[in-house]
């Protein structure tokens, strides 16, 4: 276990002693203490290590993460995980906005409240939230999964594309082409095994889907006020 | 004698007009295509160089040296780009391009030693291995974009925005989202991809400092990070840009063109590339950074004259979008009944946004696609970079310049009022500058 | 653009401490704006006695003189207090009468706000800069709020900077970019007879704040009106006699946290500046919601 003090030890030597450049793993766990907001933390790491950041950090945590275990015993700012590639980005607190914005893969597992556009453009990532989301949350979102434990706020997955999103709690409001669609037990068990991965526990019973209703694939006049 | 009721047309409600309201009554939506502005705006033809006199003494040709090469990026990458000639190639996406023109154009550059720029859609491994130097969008859409791209780029252009809309996303319509195309952007094939004005994860300058702050850190601060505008309010841009901290600023003026967004949206929104020059320049200047942070500036570039005149208001580099696709036989008299079949003919053709390009470049049809050689498409880029480098280095050397970059805006004055008010150049023979001086 | 910091100290035993406070959260947000920055202090809250921040660039201004004409003129004792470039002028009155005074007999002298307990010192140069030329990390007070401005569609000038005050001891700050506030500033002038030191977006803010007070709405309610009114993109915090205020608008794409323990609550467009806040490790940290007007004190 490596210990990096972001009060010693500058943000930029942090991530190259974290990104691993030369290629030679010689650590896999790796403590950050005193991240104080910071932004930029542990990104664009290319290994499977396991990273623990302790305390609150800035934008972009986690950003295009491949591989890695990313764990933040503390609260993120703008765009945790952003473009993440694979591995996992755990927030122990709250996210703020864009939280797994366009993450084309691994999972991103807030167990706070995210704020919004949560999943926004999201790209074939996982983003489950135990708490609620904020409004635009999986706006424009491609493929991929969102499930909230929690509630939702207005516009849902407006102007949605290919991307599964799974609710609990409830919807403020559904955004432009985005549909309630049926919950069986194929879905079940895919979230099931979705949370589980996630480390979390819920009644898939409760959970509603939303996809879009892909009105909006091909530009038609009827749908103008959508655009 | 002057007959009002006589048959002559309008000149508020041209033909051209009155169809297009027709159309609209018929269709109910805006109307899209490619290409730029293609309204007459006043640009770099208003302008004329000062030459050799007796004051001042030209160099000869070939002996005397006249450098072109230039410099991007050094202000705080630590591999910045060096160039051969200070004309690029600008950002068109695999998408908007078929294959066979993405390669002519990485082949053509790197044999002149310059650069090319993916697009909204990411980057192909065949641009990659035809590029030498290849620099890599970052958009709001954020189409294919992946780390390890990120890392074989050799430099990143964060886009704000374009000169053909300023303030629009991307647009690629059904017909051009093949299962290829589909696959690196993530969308199901044949629909009409939508796409975000703003970018997802940033808003503003004082957060885009943050976003370079970001991709640095994930490119261990080696390449250049460029900011690219659409020209609007281009002094305040420019300078928010340096104060994001950009390597370099990129301003496309409103002649720049895109291969599909609503003609509206072309013809209506952003400032000729002729007052963004000035005005880019100005704001470099103000923060004393003009030379630190390189310029690049495109939209219409048509010409040495062109790049020379750029260059003398003190751009570092011009980018050349339609004008590279048009060296590729974009608008060229071949396959005449195809352009009659899209509606249109050689010279007037905007169709890029069908697919259906007659000649091979705009298009992911496999046999539209064969009429574009991407051996021979690079020997006429080639051929093509190389006159416009020969050019502008012609008009430098009768300035009496060793190096492009030494073209001042004094070595030129301008042919009409509203050049000289927009390049604040003298109006010829005059000292008048509109709005500067009496 | 910038990065805005507001600072509320509810218990009155670390008010002497508001500046060491407040100073590093400032400090924290010079990135976000390098230009110029600007703090607005609330203290010496004495209900009758006016106070008006002035400045003016000028190291040799004789403010005894303004002050003893000021008190000659308007039969009041008017004190005067000396800051780097700026001055508070104080004294038993009604703040308005005392600002008008100064637009009227010293037309060239930048009044930067007026009212019973707030003072505010901007300037053009970097935050730290800023800091310590008025002397900001000693002072001592119940609240403040604070700017540090990348300009973006006006000139880098002193009177560009925020917070502006266009009411008795409201001030406002803004992160973001307004985009309807040429016509609301012609409106205002023409039809509210206010006057602009600027072309800043963010005055025009203040000023409809201020309009819409004047028109006898509370400071939530004013708030709510803006939300219609205005249009663009923001994050507000505006200061207020007892309190303080923050808005985001619907869209809410600018930044915001928010801050709160026993002792004081805090807001910045970053973590980062609330970090070294004592207690902020055990601190209730949350984003406000967009189009929601949040108060404290007694705003």
């Amino acid at each position: 276990m490596e210990i990096i003090d972001l009060n010693s030890v500058p943000v930029r030597e942090m991530n190259q002693r974290l990104q691993m450049r030369d290629g030679v793993v010689n650590e896999q766990e790796f403590q950050v203490l005193h991240p104080g907001g910071r932004h930029a933390l542990s990104v664009g790491l290319t290994h499977p290590i396991d990273v623990t950041i302790d305390g609150h950090t800035g934008y972009y945590c986690g950003g295009m993460n491949q591989e890695a275990k990313i764990t933040v015993n503390g609260n993120v700012g703008t765009g945790v995980a952003e473009n993440m590639m694979s591995g996992c980005v755990r927030v122990k607190g709250d996210a703020s906005q864009s939280a797994g914005a366009t993450a084309h893969g691994g999972l991103l597992v807030i167990e706070g409240d995210a704020s919004a556009r949560c999943a926004i453009s999201l790209k074939g990532g996982d983003v489950v939230v135990c708490g609620s989301v904020g409004h635009m949350a999986a706006f424009m979102a491609q493929a991929g999964r969102l499930v909230v434990l929690g509630d939702v706020g207005d516009d849902l997955g407006d102007s949605l594309y290919e991307a599964d999103i799974y609710v609990g709690g409830t919807v403020a409001s559904l955004g432009a082409d985005c549909e309630e669609k049926e919950m069986n037990s194929d879905c079940r068990g895919e979230l099931e095994k979705l949370l589980a991965e996630a480390g979390v526990t819920a009644d898939v019973t409760k959970f509603r889907r939303y996809g879009s209703a892909k009105k909006l694939y091909h530009f038609n006049i009827d749908n103008a006020g959508d655009y | 004698m002057n007959d009002r009721n006589d048959a002559a047309g309008s000149a508020t409600y041209t033909p051209k007009v009155i169809d297009e309201i027709h159309r609209a009554a018929r269709e109910g939506i805006y109307s899209i295509r490619g290409a730029g502005a293609k309204r007459s705006v006043p640009n770099f033809d208003d302008l004329v160089f000062l030459g050799a006199s007796m004051s001042r003494y030209p160099l000869e040709g070939y002996r005397e040296r006249c450098d072109t090469n230039v410099v991007i990026g050094a202000r705080y990458a630590s591999k910045p780009i060096e160039l051969d000639i200070p004309i690029t190639i600008a950002g068109m996406s695999f998408g908007a391009l078929g294959a066979n023109a993405k390669r002519a154009l990485g082949l053509g550059a790197s044999a002149m030693g310059t650069s090319t720029t993916t697009g909204d859609g990411g980057m192909t491994q065949e641009e990659r291995e035809a590029s030498k130097t290849l620099v890599y969008q970052y958009l709001p859409s954020r189409y294919g974009m992946t780390p390890d791209q990120l890392r074989q780029a050799d430099a990143i252009e964060v886009v704000v925005g374009q000169g053909a809309k300023p303030g629009g996303g991307g647009m690629l319509l059904g017909q051009k989202i093949t299962d290829r195309v589909a696959e690196m952007r993530t969308l199901p094939a044949g629909i009409d991809q939508r796409s975000a004005c703003r970018h997802p994860d940033w808003t503003g300058p004082d957060d885009l400092e943050i976003k370079i702050q970001e991709l640095r850190e994930i490119t261990n601060w080696e390449k250049p990070i460029y900011v690219k505008v659409g020209a609007t309010r281009t002094r305040y841009d420019v300078m928010l840009a340096v104060k994001a901290g950009a390597d370099a600023v990129v301003v496309d003026g409103m002649q720049g063109g895109t291969a599909a967004t609503q003609d509206i949206f072309i013809e209506d929104v952003g400032i000729p590339t002729l007052p963004a020059v000035r005005l880019a320049v100005e704001a470099l200047q103000e923060l004393d950074m003009h030379r630190k942070v390189q310029l690049i500036v495109s939209g219409g570039i048509r010409t040495g004259g062109d790049v020379a005149k750029a260059l003398a208001l003190g751009a570092d580099v011009v980018s050349i979008g339609m004008a590279a696709l048009m060296a590729l036989n974009c608008n060229a008299p071949l396959f005449e009944d195809d352009y009659a079949a899209l509606g249109t003919r050689p010279g007037e053709c905007h169709m890029c946004h069908t697919g259906r390009c007659p000649v091979g470049i705009t298009t992911q049809d496999a046999e539209l696609e064969k009429r574009l050689d991407p051996e021979e498409g690079a020997r006429r880029v080639r051929n093509y970079l190389s006159t416009l480098t020969m050019e502008c280095q012609t008009l430098a050397r009768a300035c009496g310049k060793s190096h492009v970059h030494n073209l001042e805006p004094e070595d030129m004055v301008a042919l009409t009022v509203e050049a000289a008010a927009m390049a604040r150049i003298p109006l010829a023979g005059t000292d008048w500058i509109p709005g500067v001086n009496k | 653009m910038c990065g805005i910091v507001g600072l509320y100290l509810k218990n009155p035993e670390i008010r002497d401490q508001l500046g060491a406070y407040f100073s590093p959260m400032l400090e924290q947000m010079s990135d976000r704006g390098p230009d110029s920055a600007g703090v607005a202090i609330y203290r010496d809250d004495v209900s009758q006695s006016a106070k008006v921040t002035l400045y003016d660039p000028g190291p040799n201004f004789n403010w005894t003189e303004l002050a003893a004409d000021s008190t000659r003129d308007l039969g009041v004792d008017i004190s005067v207090e000396r800051i780097s470039s700026h001055a508070i002028l104080s004294g038993e009155i009604e703040s308005a009468t005392l600002r008008r005074w100064v637009e009227e007999k010293r037309p060239n002298i930048r009044v930067m706000s007026s009212g019973n307990n707030l003072e505010i010192y901007k300037e053009v140069g970097l935050p730290s800069d800023v800091l310590t030329r008025f002397g900001i990390p000693q002072v001592s007070g119940s609240h403040a709020i604070g700017h540090t401005r990348m300009a973006t569609e006006s000139a880098v000038t002193t009177e560009g900077a925020h917070p502006f005050n266009t009411g008795d001891d409201l001030c406002l700050v803004h992160n973001g970019s307004l985009s309807n506030h040429h016509r609301l500033r012609d409106w205002l002038r023409e039809h509210a007879d206010f006057k602009f030191q600027t072309e800043n977006d963010s005055e025009v803010a203040a000023a409809y704040l201020t309009w819409r007070l004047g028109q006898g709405a509370t400071i939530a309610e004013a708030l709510e009106a803006a939300l219609l009114d205005l249009d663009g993109f923001y994050t507000f915090a505006i200061g207020t006699r007892d309190g303080f205020s923050v808005l985001r608008d619907p869209i809410a794409c600018k930044p915001a946290v928010m801050a709160e323990t026993e002792n004081w609550v805090a807001m910045a467009s970053e973590f980062r500046a609330l970090a070294q806040l004592p207690g902020v490790d055990e601190a209730r940290v949350w984003e406000p919601e967009p189009a929601t007007v949040y108060s404290w004190g007694q705003a």
